[in-house]
């Protein structure tokens, strides 16, 4: 897996609430059997009119944002299903780190998993970052993930909250299974104990 | 020290715990289907891994496969066929559990579990799948994981977790005639939000949860994802025994009277704490419908569509993009509200149960001309059933398609789709933007509600279908 440790890059606005793993990217796209090439289906259906040309309204597609590294998101972002297409589409397009006030739980956790780095911020700091990623190349957000801090285009800092766990697994790029094959002797102790107590299971 | 069911079901599956409260919890039983597999059992062979324990893993494809008939000589579209064929040749080359979809047992894998005996009180599952929830009735821990997380699990039968805190979701009373599972569960989402379990396992509990079959109370369960908690359960009773007893892969002789016993600690212990608590009144609960693009966009029946102006912070916006998306204007009576498709299935209300209310709405009755309506049971042996009580040949009669099993138009990864405009009542658990196909529009409703929709060809309350106290 990838180490995230700083990142200075270009963030796009996304205010809406709820942006849904369906939007993130729709189910037809679900069909694949690799991770990688998700990116250019991300936000299909927001992004692409019913010919596959692109809207050009819509954030990703505008010159300021194709290369965005960064999404300011509304609440509850990643709300819907348990599909880790959808950090895979945005970790294939080049997102990197989102903040917003709250994300879904599968979500938030998918995230991890995949090098990207999902900030919980509170509404009035998002709302300055929302503005600075209205801003473009004009106004780069700074994110430390050692200081646990987002630095804003005008250099407010603003500290966020992160397990030190998932912390330490995506600063070093761990791959989670590999820990918890260190536990191995745990798991045969656990799994002798609960045959027993549950022979049913 | 006074426990949640949530507390216990998690002490009891606790193989390791860190300094920091990071924990690695031992998984029971885990779910398979094709589209969230393939790439975790590609990692398997990538680093040269196995399945810790296939005996307890079970798949079965569900979201891909076609429900027509003709899905016997194959799958048409080259892409379902391959993640169907990849999740076959997964589950005999790592030996687990499988269900292909020619088996009369295959179905959603959130209705074959319990179906099969799979799921019982007191277990973690787990499945690459939102919906999972849907096996908390059972007062099993039961939730969704990302592709990741399915090859950790198939690799060491374990994840790395962090405890949820507690919630409690009471209904107390009973149910007015007409208000079913459905209408609770989208109701509590109404009142919370769809964000407002994030964070949270919650425990439904009270009267009216009490006096809901298992039916009902996986119906409960199943939509807890779009209320935003990480799993919802209730805890298990005599019902829930009943229901588990002599199912195939249910414990048997002495192993059943043990579990019985285990079984029945299983309940939240009094005085136990609780970070969140919501109340509601079973008498208050109506049959409710869905308006905009979030399950948390819902009203009782006899409502109109809000102004998006009667909303605040971002859910403005949302809601002026969803009633755009919906093609509705603020005002308007959900009772006015005509509809092309009716679509009974999934894994939210695809059971036997709800197969027969709707047979009940429909018997003798036509579906409206011009209508397309279709039925999809959740599973071979629900088909099977609801063919041996006559459900069927009303819904055939009625001018419904009986199809089979599948996740069908819940999702439309199959050919069973919405197209741009068209305007669904349908049974199943989420109205995102795009979900049942590019442009679709849903509203979300009891199996009772849509069959009676699709008799008028509009939202319609389907209090005023049932005979009238002389």
């Amino acid at each position: 897996m990838d180490k995230f440790t700083t990142l200075t890059g270009v963030a796009a606005p996304m205010p809406l609430v709820n942006i849904d793993t369906d939007m993130i990217i729709p189910k037809q796209f679900l069909k694949t059997i690799q991770r990688t090439g998700l990116g250019k289906n991300l936000f299909d259906e927001m992004r692409y009119d019913d010919d596959g040309r692109e809207i050009p309204d819509f954030v990703l597609n505008q010159p300021a944002y194709r290369n965005a590294e960064i999404l300011v998101a509304g609440d509850n972002f990643g709300c819907g299903s348990s599909r880790e297409h959808a950090p895979w589409a945005l970790a294939d397009f080049g997102i990197k780190a989102i903040i917003s006030t709250s994300y879904a739980d599968i979500f938030y956790g998918n995230c991890f998993k995949n090098g990207m780095l999902p900030i919980v911020l509170p509404q009035e700091q998002v709302d300055i970052l929302m503005e600075d990623a209205r801003k473009g190349a004009n106004a780069r957000i700074a994110i430390d993930l050692e200081s646990q801090t987002v630095t804003s285009a005008d250099g407010q800092v603003f500290t966020f909250e992160i397990d030190p766990f998932k912390k330490h697994c995506l600063l070093n790029g761990l791959d989670d299974i590999g820990l918890t094959l260190e536990k191995v002797s745990a798991i045969d102790t656990f799994e002798a104990m609960a045959t027993q107590a549950r022979p049913w299971v | 020290m006074p426990k949640t069911l949530y507390d216990k079901i998690w002490d009891a599956h606790v193989v390791h715990e860190d300094a920091d409260g990071t924990c690695l919890l031992y998984i029971d039983r885990h779910l398979v289907h094709e589209v969230t597999s393939p790439q975790a059992f590609e990692g398997l062979r990538l680093t040269g891994r196995t399945v810790r324990a296939p005996d307890k893993t079970i798949a079965v494809p569900d979201h891909n496969v076609p429900t027509t008939p003709d899905r016997e000589q194959g799958i048409k579209n080259e892409e379902s066929r391959i993640q169907v064929d990849a999740l076959d040749r997964n589950a005999r080359e790592f030996g687990v559990n499988y269900y292909p979809v020619n088996d009369i047992r295959q179905g959603i894998v959130h209705i074959v579990g319990p179906e099969q005996g799979w799921t019982l009180p007191g277990m973690t599952v787990v499945c690459g799948d939102s919906h999972t929830a849907t096996h908390g009735a059972f007062g099993a821990l039961a939730h969704g994981i990302g592709t990741s997380e399915v090859e950790h699990v198939l690799a060491t039968q374990t994840l790395i977790q962090q405890k949820s805190k507690n919630m409690k979701v009471e209904i107390t009373g009973t149910l007015p005639p007409g208000v079913t599972a459905k209408d609770i569960t989208l109701s509590v989402i109404g009142a919370t939000g769809t964000a407002g379990g994030t964070g949270y396992v919650i425990e439904y509990c009270g009267q009216a949860i009490e006096e809901l079959s298992m039916e009902g109370r996986m119906t409960v369960c199943n939509m807890a994802i779009e209320g935003g908690a990480r799993a919802g359960l209730i805890a298990p009773d005599e019902k829930t025994f009943q229901y588990v007893k002599g199912r195939p892969h249910a414990p048997k002789g002495a192993q059943w009277d043990a579990a019985l016993a285990w079984w029945k600690t299983l309940k939240s212990d009094e005085g136990a704490h609780w970070d969140k608590v919501v109340t509601l009144r079973g008498e208050d609960i109506t049959p409710v419908v869905t308006w905009g693009t979030s399950p948390e966009d819902v009203l009782p029946i006899t409502g109109s569509v809000p102004a998006p102006e009667s909303f605040s912070g971002g859910k403005v916006d949302a809601v002026r993009r969803a009633l755009e998306y919906m093609g509705l204007k603020p005002g308007q009576k959900l009772t006015d509200i005509e509809i092309d498709t009716v679509f009974i299935g999934s894994c939210t209300n695809g059971r036997i149960e709800d197969l027969r209310a709707a047979a009940t709405v429909l018997e003798g009755q036509k579906v409206k001309p011009g209508l397309r309506a279709m039925v999809v049971p959740g599973s071979g042996l629900v088909r099977a059933q609801a063919e041996e009580e006559g459900l069927a040949q009303i819904f055939i009669d009625a001018g419904f398609e009986w199809r089979l099993a599948g996740c069908s138009m819940c999702l439309a990864m199959n050919p069973d789709q919405l197209s741009p405009g068209e305007r669904c009542a349908a049974t199943s658990n989420r109205n995102f933007e795009g979900r049942q196909g590019r442009g679709g529009r849903t509203h979300l409703m009891s199996p009772a509600m849509a069959a009676a929709a699709a008799i008028t060809g509009r939202l319609t309350d389907i209090r005023e279908m049932m005979p009238q106290p002389a």
